[in-house]
């Protein structure tokens, strides 16, 4: 893109910076939209297991239901508390959004539709992801009322325990893909079951692996069932209790943008990303972005449904889930997984 | 020029939050100024092409010992007067380290305009890799050329670890209040937690 | 701690089997009705909102005797009364505050002239409360509007009475 405003007359750092704001504009937006589409997703199917019909008013089908809840909160007063500290209470939903819409920087949805293609590419979306914890405590901290904050402290804990697991689980694919770049990573994955099946997961050593950061990543995400951040029954809304308006959809819109990203993780680390599932010619001319957002749609319908089926859990249990089970399940794997590259020799030429 | 924007975008922020860390009245404003700080700081590590260093920065810092101290803060009860309370009584001292302080980052400073120390390159291996990305660079430098020191530090946060550990680990004696076995809550079955009864009309049920 | 358990516990057979459940519920056909567009059929002793019924010829049939004022328990019905020209008992004022009415149904039961009845109107939520508080000339339009459904209810169920 950077070659168009080039074309255009101007300098090249000016063209790159404006080419860098259009495409960044070109993955949030369409982020955006797809976040109020996948709330009806996932409206849609809590209804269906539950034997109900969920939206189905507001435009054909209901599909139109997000933007009509858009539209009424947006209609809405902003309520700042008297004893808030106003200037955190505005930031953190802020925060959070913001957050969550940077992390979209380095998804790459085809082998060259990507904004930032750059080395450090998983790291990034792991620091970045550390951020969010920020929004909340925030959030809970500066609301000065004692559900916000007892959902802050939840929140702080829960995130960085599972982070945790998560940056192994994460080290275990790098090993594996020998590389930071998703795209890189994504390559990687090619052919790599039986040289047919593209993706990780066919990989018995690292399919284990993927079961965890699926259920790590719902933690992450604060879905059901470590939802303890927001449990209704114990904190009223949790750190989202004092908000209204506008602040409050962002940290909607924020926290579905995190969902998707995690179904987008999903895809890119152990699926294959924007490969298709079987190594087969024919398949391949299909667009790459095609296969990346059917199989981040078919995370994000697992998301709900784990959501529809299983109950909350205890916050001891979630905190034994995490320290004591896959912390060190993911270490083990850690060691496994390096020791078998080793032994085969898929490190040759690396050192 | 942009890079010229950007790095004059970050410096200044960087010196501003830390400016605030230190003149921001509420404690918990002043972590949040400082995570604000690392963030720039990590921005300039960009700027430089250090990239690793960067999101690592970002991770360890911001993402995890920023939450501890945040989390620490907030829980605090802080009386605001009983803090200004010594402010006369320790201005002296705090004016003297204050002194200290700004007298070595002049020695310091001038010893360097003066003429760098060569300190010597560790060994031959050692010269900077170049071409390969930097985190190739840093796993070459980490785990070829000071491979014993890095082994050595990782030791010592071990047994740092453990002694962390050790020193607040406190057995509760079984069954005693607030001890939860989930282990064996997890594993409970219905078959050894439930009986079946069936008892006849009239009759009550044998516990 | 037998290998049976070991195997279910690291397969998470439980989580499998309970999502295999829940996925064959999605494919089920819905039991909820399409709300707004189909109804339910409701009972004739529905007790939904009130309204002041009139005779055939016009005339209103309430006649001030305040039975249902007095046997309101939520006391949301408040009557004023004074003769009118031609001589008769007529109200002034029927005011029924439908924010404290708990739709007893005991002011029909007490009507001796069938006047206040509750009707099987159910959709009438409002966005202010004082749209709740509801005049004589209010419950006589609803009476007006529902005089159909209502006379099919009571006819319906005058057999049991």
């Amino acid at each position: 893109m950077t070659e168009f405003f080039q074309s255009l007359g101007m300098t090249y750092e000016w063209a790159w910076f404006v080419a860098t704001f259009a495409g960044i504009l070109l993955i949030a937006l369409p982020v955006m939209l797809a976040v109020a589409m996948v709330i009806y997703v996932d409206r849609k199917v809590w209804a269906a297991i539950n034997l109900r019909r969920g939206p189905n008013v507001v435009g054909p089908f209901g599909l139109l239901q997000s933007f009509a809840d858009a539209l009424k909160v947006m209609l809405q007063e902003t309520i700042i508390p008297s004893a808030a500290n106003k200037g955190i209470f505005i930031i953190a939903p802020i925060v959070t959004f913001t957050v969550a819409l940077a992390a979209w920087a380095v998804i790459p949805f085809s082998e060259t539709a990507v904004l930032a293609n750059i080395n450090v590419g998983l790291l990034y979306i792991l620091a970045i992801s550390s951020l969010s914890v920020y929004g909340v405590v925030m959030a809970g901290w500066a609301s000065n009322s004692k559900y916000p904050f007892f959902s802050a402290m939840r929140a702080a804990a829960q995130m960085i325990s599972y982070e945790v697991s998560i940056g192994f689980i994460l080290v275990c694919v790098v090993l594996w893909a020998g590389t930071f770049n998703l795209n890189d990573i994504v390559m990687a994955q090619k052919g790599h079951g039986f040289g047919i099946i593209n993706g990780y997961f066919f990989n018995i050593l690292l399919f284990p692996m993927w079961v965890v950061f699926f259920i790590s990543s719902l933690a992450e995400t604060q879905r059901v069932p470590f939802d303890l951040t927001e449990a209704e029954s114990e904190l009223v809304a949790g750190y989202q209790t004092e908000y209204s308006s506008m602040a409050f959809a962002m940290f909607w819109l924020g926290e579905y943008a995190n969902i998707l990203l995690m179904c987008m993780l999903n895809a890119l680390l152990f699926f294959g990303g924007w490969l298709p599932p079987i190594d087969w010619a024919p398949l391949y001319y299909v667009p790459g972005i095609v296969w990346l957002l059917l199989k981040a749609f078919f995370f994000f319908f697992m998301f709900s449904w784990v959501m529809a089926t299983v109950p909350r859990y205890r916050y001891d249990q979630l905190m034994r889930l995490g320290w004591k089970v896959f912390l060190p399940m993911s270490l083990i794997f850690v060691v496994v997984i390096s020791g078998y590259l080793m032994a085969t020799g898929h490190y040759g030429a690396a050192a | 020029m942009i890079q010229t924007l950007a790095f004059y975008l970050f410096a200044a922020l960087v010196i501003a939050s830390a400016v605030m860390v230190i003149m921001a009245r509420n404690p918990v404003h002043s972590v949040l100024w400082l995570i604000l700080a690392f963030f720039n700081a990590a921005g300039l590590m960009v700027l430089v092409g250090a990239e690793f260093i960067a999101a690592l920065l970002v991770i360890v810092y911001v993402g995890a010992v920023a939450v501890l101290f945040l989390f620490v803060v907030m829980m605090l009860d802080i009386d605001f007067a009983s803090l200004r309370a010594g402010f006369v009584k320790n201005f002296p001292l705090g004016i003297a380290i204050a002194l200290v302080l700004a007298a070595e980052l002049i020695f310091g400073i001038g010893a360097y305009q003066a003429g760098r120390i060569e300190l010597g390159v560790a060994s031959g291996a050692a010269a900077p890799i170049l071409d390969a990305s930097n985190t190739a660079s840093i796993g070459a430098v980490l785990y070829r050329d000071y491979l014993f020191l890095f082994e050595a530090a990782g030791l010592i946060l071990l047994v740092a670890m453990v002694g962390a550990i050790v020193l607040t680990h406190r057995q509760r004696p079984d069954g005693a209040r607030g001890q939860q076995n989930i282990t064996k809550q997890v594993r409970r079955n219905p078959n050894e937690a439930t009986v079946m009864k069936q008892p006849t009309v009239g009759e009550g049920v044998e516990l | 701690m037998s290998v049976a358990h070991l195997v279910k516990s690291f397969t998470l057979w439980e989580f499998v089997k309970a999502h295999a459940l829940t996925l064959k519920y999605f494919f089920k056909p819905k039991v909820t009705i399409n709300y707004p567009f189909e109804k339910n059929p409701i009972s004739p002793r529905f007790r939904g909102e009130h309204a002041l019924r009139r005779y055939p010829n016009g005339e209103e049939r309430c006649i001030a005797c305040k039975l249902c004022e007095a046997v309101c328990p939520a006391q949301a019905i408040t009557i004023e009364s004074e003769p009118r020209e031609d001589g008769s008992r007529r109200t002034t004022r029927y005011d029924i505050d439908m924010t404290k009415c708990i739709y007893c149904g005991f002011c029909q039961e007490a009507c001796p002239v069938d006047a206040i009845v509750e009707g099987p109107n159910f959709e009438y939520a409002t966005e202010t409360r004082e749209e709740l508080l509801y005049d004589k000339a209010k419950l006589l339009a609803n009476g007006d509007k529902w005089e159909r459904a209502i006379a099919a209810n009571l006819e319906a169920d005058a057999p049991y009475r």
